[in-house]
Formats: structure tokens, C-alpha cells, sequence
């Protein structure tokens, strides 16, 4: 617990000591194995800022997610959520997990519950709301992203688009201060990944504070305060979109958004 | 033996019926009477055959081992099978909640469950390395023993059962198990990010997709179970077996173990065809549900 914000390294963002930081990282590493895949991440995100983490497959930007969310146990490092510490011995992890919400590549419905239930059980079960204050949450939400008709349906009744969305209406009933969205289009249909954008969209124009890992370059020029690209297990160039995709500083920055303009993705 | 229409690729298939539309269901239809007939023809013919048919399956003897007489020394099979229902339900009750528990603590991972989880490992190996009919004797004899007031004054069917219960739990404890580690890591995942605790997505999220998984093989078990409660008669208490047993000691004819086998066959044979028909139905959903 050594680690406080005076010995940071790696500073160069001016949001990096700014105290009402939404959530802060330093110094993270986690290995799976032999295999470091997070060689010490440092990140502050200020309230309502929407950050896009890009880089190439395998480089972490997952794992990063997972372990802000603690469903993975870190290594070494330190994550604060709001200026509290929220790793380490001592922390109630679901009462944590409460706090941030997290919506993955796979959707990860649960697929013997309604769609009703899926947004439900957890401010039920979690918060102790009555069944119909959280099926008015629930309506409220699904209402808002155009799937008050979904209710009643079973996840494998629903489109890609639409199960995405209702993950993400699932994990806004806890009501969270920070959003982590992994790579949430990348296994939807080119026609779906519109309406799932659209959504993020307007959660980011609601002020709501989000990590985001994606591959869509254009999405992350369009709606992030920041992009960071991780490499090397690192977040290695952190710049405002307009900065980032035009004149990289990195070398590997450079060749990574080379490639992926040479793949026609930008 | 089941005849092979002309293949016709719009007809239904049935694993029983065989493929091929009216014309195959004709053509199995005459083949199994045909084929029916020649075994029973062959067994009425075959030397030796009037003897084991009165040894076996005398009429009037299987009818008075179904009704039982106490007066010349055997009871009725029919009523005697009411003990084993009896005994299954109640232990198939029993074992699914033992075997739950045993199944989650074996799961867990809190360091605190520890010692919980030894005594589960222990118990599965001890419960599944041991013969049942061990298992029946230790309690069924050693229990009464005891001379314990309440442990030792309980009938032979309470012992059977509550041996039954102890092998039986071992080994549907694995089936839970195997059911809970078919439910995909990602939906941990995704119930504990939403802050539920471990047993809270175990109770709402895992236990229920895990159940759904395991209902044929649970059954399988529950078939076997039903003919086991048999092996309760070893204790003395009057169940099918030992009422079959009592007949043929009385009267020396053997179509007393006729008549039970055609009663245990009435019991699990429609538990049986009900266990393929969920097989099929949920082999159904997996292709609708990888079609999409």
C-alpha cells in the first residue's frame, strides 16, 4: 500500500493528479502465468470523460477492464474509484462491483430469464429494491433504448443488437458511476453495430464516465475525450483523438494505425 | 430390428420408428410381428421350454404371488412394491438436497469453507469406492446395534433407506457438479460484475442453467435407484424382492421374481422413454439454438 500519488510515474497527463479523479490507475500489472500482459498501467479518467483504449489484439485492453472491475486479482498496482482504494486486502469487491458496470464482447445475457428479469435481479438481489420499483428501473431503461417491447422475450429471441443493448440497460439498472464496455460490437453484424453505438452515444452525452475498449477507430475518433493505445502491456501514447490519429508521437502508434488504415478501418 | 423404408428425406425420424414415411412405418410395422412371432414360436418350441414356462411363468402361480396369502407364508408382491415407491421417493428426495449441498460446498472457494470442502471430497470417495450392499448392512445391521434409543429403534426400510441415501448422494453430488461446470465461465462473470455474491449468482444464475443440463443423466441415476431399493429386502423388510423370495421358498416356483421384474419394469421403463424424450427435446433446442 506503499504506492501513493507522489511517486507516479508516467504523469504526463495533467488530469493525472487532479484528486476527483473518477478513477485512477497506477502502476497495474497482472499475469496470467509466465505471460505479463499488463506491465504496469498508469490511467486517470476525470468525472464524465470517455476514454477509448485501441491497440492490437492480445494487447490487454480486456484484461485492463477486467481488473478495474476485479474479476480479475491484479498482481501489483493500485486502482482508486472515486479517491477510494479499491484493490488490495479488505475490499468488499461486490460492493464495488456495484458501482461499475461492465458490458462484454459476448453479451453474456443470461439466457433462462426474460430480458425483464436480466435488468431486474441484480437491483432486486443487490440493492433491495421491491419488484416493482425495479421493474419500473427496468421499463424505464428498455423504454429508452427502444426495447420496451423485448420485455417479456428470452435472450435467444432477440437479435445480437438487441441482446447487446440489453446488456447494457442490464448493467445501467445498478446505476453506476463508471461504465466498462469491451469491445461491445465486435461480435455483432456490421448492419447491428450502428444501434449499439448509438446507444453508447447517448450515455456519453448523458455525462456518464466510460472505459472503453474497441476496435471501431472511427467510433473512438468521434466520441472520446482520450484515446489511449495500450502496447507492450503498457498504455504506451494517451492524446485527444484528433491529436492521436493524426500525428502519433510513438512509433508503435504510428504502425498499429498504419495497418489498420492499410485494412481500409478508419 | 427395425426395417429401412425408402429414403425419404421429408419424413420425420424417430430413433424407435426408423426413417421412411407411411411405406416404412408399414413395412417396420410387419417386420416387427413378423420378427415377434418367430421368437415366440422358437421359445414354445424350444426343448425344455414347458418346464421354464411353469417354473417362470405359471399363470396361476404369478397370480397368487401378485396377491400374496399370508395364512400359507408369502405376502403380495403388488402391495409389497408400495414399500419400494415408498423408499424411492423419499429417498430420491433426500439425495437431492444432500447431494446439492455436498455438490456447492465441493465448489466453493472461500478459504473459510475449507475444512467443509475435505469433508465432501472424503465423502464422495468414501460413499462412491464403497459397495452399496456394504454400505446397506453397516447401517441396517450395525445401526440397531448401537442400542442407541432413537438411531437403533427405526424399521429395516429407515436403515435401507438411509443407506441408499449415502451412496446415492456421492454420486448425484458429481452430476450437480458436472452441471455446474457446464454453465460457461462468462456467465459467472457477468453475475458477479453486477455485484451479486458467489451464492447469490450460484442460487439465481448458475444452479439454474446447471439443472437443465443435468435432468437425463439425474434420471439415470433415479432409474437405477428404483431398482436398488431391492437390496432393502436383504434387511427383511417385505419389498417386492423379499415378498418374490418368500413365494418361492413357500411353494418352490419362481414366477413370484417373474411377476417383480414385470413391476420393476413398469416402474422404470416409462422413466426410461421419458429420460430419451428430454434427451431428444434438448438436442432439439441446442440446433435451433446454433441455427441462429
Amino acid at each position: 500500500m506503499g504506492r501513493t500519488g507522489q511517486d507516479a510515474s508516467g504523469g504526463a497527463w495533467p488530469g493525472f493528479a487532479d484528486p476527483a479523479d473518477a478513477l485512477r490507475i497506477e502502476g497495474l500489472r497482472k499475469s496470467f502465468g509466465a505471460h505479463e500482459v499488463l506491465q504496469g498501467v498508469d490511467l486517470a479518467v476525470a468525472p464524465h470523460e470517455v476514454i477509448c483504449l485501441i491497440g492490437a489484439s492480445g494487447s490487454g485492453k480486456s484484461t485492463l477492464l477486467r481488473c478495474v472491475n476485479l474479476l480479475e486479482t491484479i498482481n501489483a498496482g493500485t486502482i482508486w474509484l472515486d479517491g477510494q482504494v479499491i484493490t488490495g486486502p479488505g475490499v468488499n469487491q461486490n460492493l464495488v462491483r456495484r458501482h461499475i458496470g461492465i458490458v462484454f464482447q459476448s453479451f453474456n445475457l443470461f439466457p433462462h430469464m426474460t430480458v425483464e428479469r436480466n435488468v431486474t435481479l441484480a437491483p432486486m438481489k443487490v440493492l433491495g429494491l421491491s419488484r416493482a420499483e425495479a421493474a419500473g428501473r427496468a421499463a424505464e431503461l428498455l423504454g429508452r433504448f427502444g426495447l420496451a417491447d423485448k420485455r417479456a422475450d428470452y435472450p435467444d429471441r432477440l437479435s445480437g443488437g438487441q441482446q447487446q443493448r440489453v446488456a447494457i440497460v442490464r448493467a445501467l439498472a445498478m446505476r453506476p458511476r463508471l461504465m466498462l464496455l469491451d469491445e461491445v460490437t465486435s461480435a455483432l453484424d456490421p448492419e447491428l453495430v450502428a444501434d449499439v453505438l448509438d446507444v453508447i452515444r447517448e450515455l456519453a452525452e448523458g455525462g456518464m464516465t466510460m472505459l472503453i475498449a474497441t476496435h471501431e477507430m472511427g467510433f473512438a475518433r468521434d466520441i472520446a475525450s482520450r484515446v489511449c493505445f495500450l502496447a507492450d502491456g503498457q498504455i504506451v501514447e494517451q492524446a485527444p483523438p484528433a491529436q492521436l490519429f493524426s500525428q502519433p508521437s510513438d512509433e508503435r502508434t504510428q504502425r498499429f494505425l498504419r495497418r489498420i488504415t492499410d485494412a481500409g478501418r478508419m | 430390428m427395425e426395417a429401412q423404408g425408402l429414403p425419404d428425406l421429408s419424413a420425420r425420424h424417430s430413433r424407435i420408428l426408423g426413417t421412411g414415411g407411411r411405406r416404412g412405418l408399414v413395412l417396420s410395422t410387419t417386420s416387427t410381428v413378423v420378427v415377434l412371432a418367430v421368437l415366440v414360436v422358437l421359445f414354445l418350441l424350444a426343448p425344455g421350454s414347458r418346464e421354464v414356462r411353469h417354473t417362470f411363468f405359471n399363470p396361476t402361480d404369478m397370480w397368487h404371488a401378485f396377491i400374496g396369502d399370508p395364512k400359507l407364508g408369502y405376502y403380495s408382491i403388488g402391495e409389497a412394491l408400495w414399500l419400494n415407491i415408498r423408499m424411492f421417493v423419499v429417498a430420491e428426495i433426500l439425495i437431492l438436497i444432500l447431494a446439492l449441498v455436498v455438490a456447492v460446498i465441493r465448489q466453493s472457494t472461500g478459504p473459510v469453507l475449507l475444512p467443509l470442502r475435505v469433508v465432501s471430497t472424503v465423502y464422495v470417495d468414501v460413499a462412491r469406492g464403497v459397495p452399496l450392499i456394504l454400505i446397506i448392512f453397516a447401517i441396517g445391521f450395525g445401526a440397531p446395534a448401537l442400542e442407541l434409543r432413537i438411531i437403533s429403534s427405526q424399521s429395516a426400510a429407515v436403515y435401507g433407506v438411509a443407506a441408499l441415501v449415502l451412496s446415492y448422494s456421492a454420486y448425484v453430488s458429481e452430476v450437480y457438479r458436472a452441471g455446474i461446470n457446464s454453465v460457461h465461465r462468462s456467465q459467472v462473470a457477468a453475475a458477479r460484475s453486477l455485484g451479486l455474491p458467489a451464492w447469490t449468482s450460484m442460487r439465481y444464475v448458475i444452479l439454474p442453467q446447471a439443472i437443465r443440463n443435468i435432468i437425463p443423466p439425474l434420471l439415470n441415476d433415479f432409474i437405477s435407484l428404483q431398482k436398488d431399493t431391492a437390496l432393502v429386502g436383504l434387511l427383511g423388510s417385505i419389498e417386492a424382492n423379499k415378498a418374490a423370495e418368500l413365494y418361492s421358498d413357500a411353494t418352490f416356483n419362481y414366477s413370484s421374481y417373474a411377476v417383480a421384474a414385470i413391476l420393476f419394469l413398469i416402474l422404470t421403463i416409462p422413466l426410461a422413454r421419458f429420460t430419451d424424450h428430454l434427451i431428444a427435446r434438448d438436442q432439439a433446442r441446442r440446433l435451433a439454438g446454433a441455427g441462429q
